[in-house]
């Protein structure tokens, strides 16, 4: 186990140094310059360019950032003057936390279950509803649901609070928004699962020993059919931040998305940097955690036969 | 060997599958019975019925698409298709024990060997729990695995597949049941391990007085251990008797077709085997008269269109084969005793 | 059975016509899946849907009166209409043109993106694991490296390099795009080669070529014709995001992406300008979904011979 650990750590740390490296060279390559002023003298620009560091060679310029990388500093955004990456995050991403937590849990419990259920009556009505359920989810991309969502249940309805962040309240429609897809996604691959342990020669087994319906679902079908689902938790992670991507800006949220598309369109070189890297980052931190706890529910994993 | 005491009893168990692509007929008016302390061998090839029709005295078969449509099965008494969803489960948990054919996927990969086994006691109030797990070291012991407390807290993928399948017949047997159904139980092993298994059935049944039920496709298991045989066919029986009067007193073509395609120690060098050829019928249309008509050497104008009846040829010994009937001509199956079993005289 | 007559009982031997009938017929891989896929009502619908939305792209446009970008002021923002079948957006410009022409776009983004990456991960994927060794251990640990990096992140930072438009969109697509074919294919091209007929074939000295052709391809190209019909939503829906968020199509060209972008400014007062596009967006992921599902039936190995 340990030695399994160990090795996906590794992974991941080599990982995160190509992507930083990928990133730092891809946006130097970057047409057009944050410093596009036509106000801007020649000789304000060459300061700022030194303030900055872009008059080094590239290379060292590399070499500096990784070494305040160490330190876990991102440098200063270069459109909010005064600001720096970290502050900007550390502002931000709590809402897009805060947000992805309420919509992944949202997903992934319902998907589950909508899955078991599906499975558990296949070719009945409930499992037609499911299935319906699970097409249209992953038809329907989550800027359009937030869309449908935010006219219907706040502007036609009244309901729900159409935009901004202040409670609990005014996250369910973003939650739903972003979550939807994968709580589709999530049920289908449950419900494909479900039914493919349900044909497994284990299963007669435990029903030959006389174990109630009840206890083969719960303690058989269900604990080896989440292994898949368990597969797919990182790029689960993944699509539920790209949705906050969008949907922040829908509601008008103000977190990491709504920042992160604001630098992409200002060329805001060191924001656009510290917001990839910090997402990147986090996803394959939360790879690492889905390999592992893989590693802890599937015991053949854990001896490392894979 | 009459005189023991039955306890399991088919009556022409009719089951069949619904697919998509229509309806199969996997057992057709299937009739046996299974004795105190006896072990009974179930012989045929691949799809014959001999799994399904084993499976349906627990009602393990899925259903749907399986389903019942007529007889019945009596076990100690009582109608198992007419048992509550309480009483199958009390029967499963602790009369009868099933070893499936493949060890690799019946064990559960997520779930400690010995958790596997304790399962059997489960919704039991009687005994402890402490007396749970001496009970599965017992009978993990008494299969013959060594290091059981060690085993114990293994998963399925750290055995070997002998030790495997020696961890399902302690699951089968941990209640000590009257009946252990086996379902080929060493197709999937390698020789060596095959006859240790085999050996180990035997001894159990020695020590713990149980019967079984062999299902293989292997007249040399069927010697070994049996001391009845079912021969099946096309989901039909097409010979019963006890193991003697099957292999030297072979009454049906079928039956006699196995024989000569298996290689004995004295077959001669050079002497060529012979297999029967053709296939099994496509039990999606079952032929109308005796299935095995369109391979069967002997066959006759009659086997075509009428099922053939049965004939009673000594105490055990019954054949379902038109070559009995009075008119039909003599040949080296033909028996001077046969007796026609009229209808609804258990077959 | 008192019609038994002694004449029935000549023993008459084997029938060796009947010994050996397969009473179902016999179909051809293809057929068989095309059998079954027409039987599918919902990848059949979903199959015409597409077939006419992709008619409509190319054609609808040449049609109207209306071009992408004549503003008709005096429409500002109109519903549907006899004038304007679908409306009209912001700026007057009718909806029915835009549509289709975004159409134009995003289909031939989706459809172009799906099958570069299917093409190009199946030759790598095939390559590797077909012939192992080196290559593959070094292609496998590329892939395993950009499998761990979100592809979002590598997508955006693509284009943003390239520049917006159809084609950098669509080369930032194909970057990290192709990794999931490849390792599907590898996988299932190592499990077919190492079973018995093609060993058969290697054995019996038939060329490399060959059995690729012969043996490899027939058996997975099933497959990766579902996983390609699955893939086109998917890079459809890429691409409207990152138009969303104004990384892809910019205008004044428009996609579907762009037009429900442009749409959800008006969201409270003119919902049909979101969801019109978002109709056809939805439909066409709806259509593509359902005829890859069809798909995945009908070319399963499993379940074929049933109805």
């Amino acid at each position: 186990m340990r030695k399994y650990i160990f090795k996906r750590l590794v992974a991941a740390v080599l990982t995160m140094w190509v992507l930083i490296t990928v990133v730092f060279f891809l946006v130097r390559l970057m047409p057009g310059d944050p410093f596009q002023n036509p106000k801007m003298t020649a000789e304000i620009r060459a300061n700022m360019e030194s303030y900055y560091g872009f008059d080094k060679p590239l290379i060292v310029q590399y070499g500096n950032y990784m070494k305040n990388l160490f330190k876990g500093d991102l440098g200063y955004s270069m459109k909010f003057t005064n600001k720096t990456v970290n502050g900007i995050i550390a502002e931000s991403f709590p809402f897009s936390a805060d947000l992805g937590i309420r919509a992944l849990v949202f997903a992934v419990s319902f998907g589950l279950v909508l899955g078991i259920i599906s499975a558990r009556n296949r070719g009945g009505k409930l499992d037609f509803f499911c299935v319906i359920v699970a097409v249209l989810g992953t038809s329907i991309p989550d800027f359009i649901m937030g869309a449908v969502l935010q006219y219907g249940f706040g502007i036609k309805w009244g309901l729900l609070p159409v935009a901004q962040y202040q409670g609990i309240e005014y996250t369910i429609l973003p939650a739903c928004a972003i979550g939807f897809y994968t709580l589709a996604s999530v049920s289908r691959i449950m419900r494909a699962s479900m039914l493919e342990v349900a044909s497994q020669d284990y299963i007669k087994t435990a029903r030959s020993k006389g174990v109630s319906e009840f206890r083969i679902t719960a303690k058989h079908q269900i604990r080896n059919a989440i292994m898949p689902v368990m597969t797919i938790m990182g790029p689960t992670v993944a699509s539920v931040l790209t949705g906050t991507f969008v949907i922040e800006s829908i509601f008008a949220i103000p977190g990491m998305g709504k920042y992160y598309v604001e630098s992409v369109s200002n060329n805001d070189y060191s924001m656009v940097l510290g917001m990839t890297i910090f997402y990147g980052v986090f996803l394959i931190f939360c790879n690492l955690v889905v390999d592992v706890l893989y590693g802890v529910a599937d015991p053949r994993v854990r001896i490392g036969e894979r | 060997m009459a005189d023991r005491e039955k306890f399991l009893e088919l009556k022409n168990v009719v089951y069949s599958f619904h697919t998509y692509g229509g309806q199969v007929k996997a057992v057709r008016d299937v009739s046996f019975e299974v004795r105190k302390g006896e072990i009974l061998g179930i012989v045929g090839e691949s799809g014959c019925g001999k799994s399904v029709t084993a499976q349906c005295i627990m009602r393990l078969n899925p259903e749907p698409p399986g389903f019942f449509e007529g007889g019945e099965i009596l076990f100690e008494g009582k109608d198992v298709l007419k048992m509550t969803n309480k009483e199958l489960r009390k029967m499963r948990r602790e009369d009868i024990g099933f070893v499936f054919q493949d060890p690799m996927t019946s064990l559960n990969p997520t779930m400690r060997v010995g958790a596997q086994i304790e399962e059997v006691f489960l919704g039991r109030t009687d005994v402890s729990k402490k007396e749970v797990k001496e009970k599965a070291l017992e009978i993990m012991r008494l299969v013959g695995i060594s290091d059981v407390e060690k085993r114990y807290k293994q998963y399925p993928h750290e055995l070997s597949g002998g030790m495997k399948q020696r961890v399902m017949i302690a699951i089968a047997l941990v209640s000590r049941p009257s009946l252990v159904i086996c379902d080929e139980p060493t197709t999937s092993l390698d020789v060596t391990i095959e006859a240790q298994i085999l050996d180990l059935l035997l001894e159990l049944r020695e020590k713990l007085g149980m019967s079984i039920i062999m299902i293989t496709h292997d007249l040399g298991v069927i010697a070994r251990m049996c001391d009845r045989v079912i021969v099946m066919y096309g989901g039909k029986i097409v010979e019963k008797g006890t193991a003697q009067e099957i292999f030297y007193d072979t009454a049906h073509p079928y039956t006699k077709g196995l024989m000569g395609s298996i290689a004995k120690l004295d077959t001669a060098k050079g002497e060529k085997l012979t297999p029967i050829e053709g296939t099994p019928p496509d039990l999606f249309f079952p032929p109308k008269g005796c299935p095995f008509a369109a391979r069967c050497e002997y066959a006759m104008d009659v086997c075509k269109d009428n099922p053939p009846c049965s004939y009673q040829l000594s105490g055990e010994h019954v054949t379902n084969c038109w070559l009995q009937h009075e008119f039909a001509p003599d040949t080296d199956l033909k028996k001077e005793n046969a007796a026609e079993l009229k209808e609804g005289e258990v077959k | 059975m008192a019609e038994l007559n002694r004449e029935s009982f000549v023993i008459r031997g084997k029938d060796t016509v009947r010994m050996e009938s397969i009473s179902r017929p016999s179909l051809s891989f293809w057929q068989d899946a095309w059998r079954r896929l027409k039987k599918n009502r919902a990848a059949f619908i979903g199959l015409c849907v597409v077939i006419f939305y992709t008619i409509m792209a190319v054609f609808a446009p040449m049609f109207s009166q209306y071009s992408l970008s004549d503003m008709d002021v005096t429409s500002r923002n109109a519903f549907i209409s006899a004038e304007h079948w679908l409306g009209c957006d912001a700026t007057g410009r009718d909806l029915w043109v835009r549509i289709w022409m975004g159409a134009r776009v995003s289909l031939s983004i989706g459809f172009i993106a799906a099958i570069i990456n299917a093409c190009v991960g199946a030759v790598i994927g095939g390559l590797c694991g077909f012939y192992g060794g080196k290559l593959d251990m070094i292609v496998m640990r590329l892939v395993d490296l950009l499998y761990g990096i979100p592809s979002l992140i590598i997508t955006i930072l693509v284009v943003m390099v390239l520049g917006k438009g159809i084609t950098p969109l669509i080369v930032a697509m194909c970057v990290v795009g192709w990794i999931g074919t490849c390792r599907f294919v590898r996988g299932e091209v190592y499990r077919i080669k190492e079973q018995d007929f093609v060993m058969a074939a290697k054995v019996l000295g038939i060329p490399d070529f060959k059995i690729i052709i012969k043996h490899i391809i027939p058996n997975i190209l099933g497959m990766l014709v579902t996983n390609l019909c699955m893939a086109i939503p998917g890079a459809i829906f890429q691409e409207a995001f990152l138009s969303y968020i104004g990384l892809g199509i910019t205008p004044p060209n428009c996609s579907w992406g762009v037009i429900c972008k442009e749409g959800i400014t008006y969201l409270r007062y003119y919902p049909h300008q979101v969801f019109i596009p978002a109709f056809f967006v939805c439909t066409t992921m709806l259509a593509l979904n359902l005829l890859g599902n069809g798909l995945r039936d009908a070319v399963d190995p499993r379940l074929r011979g049933t109805e």
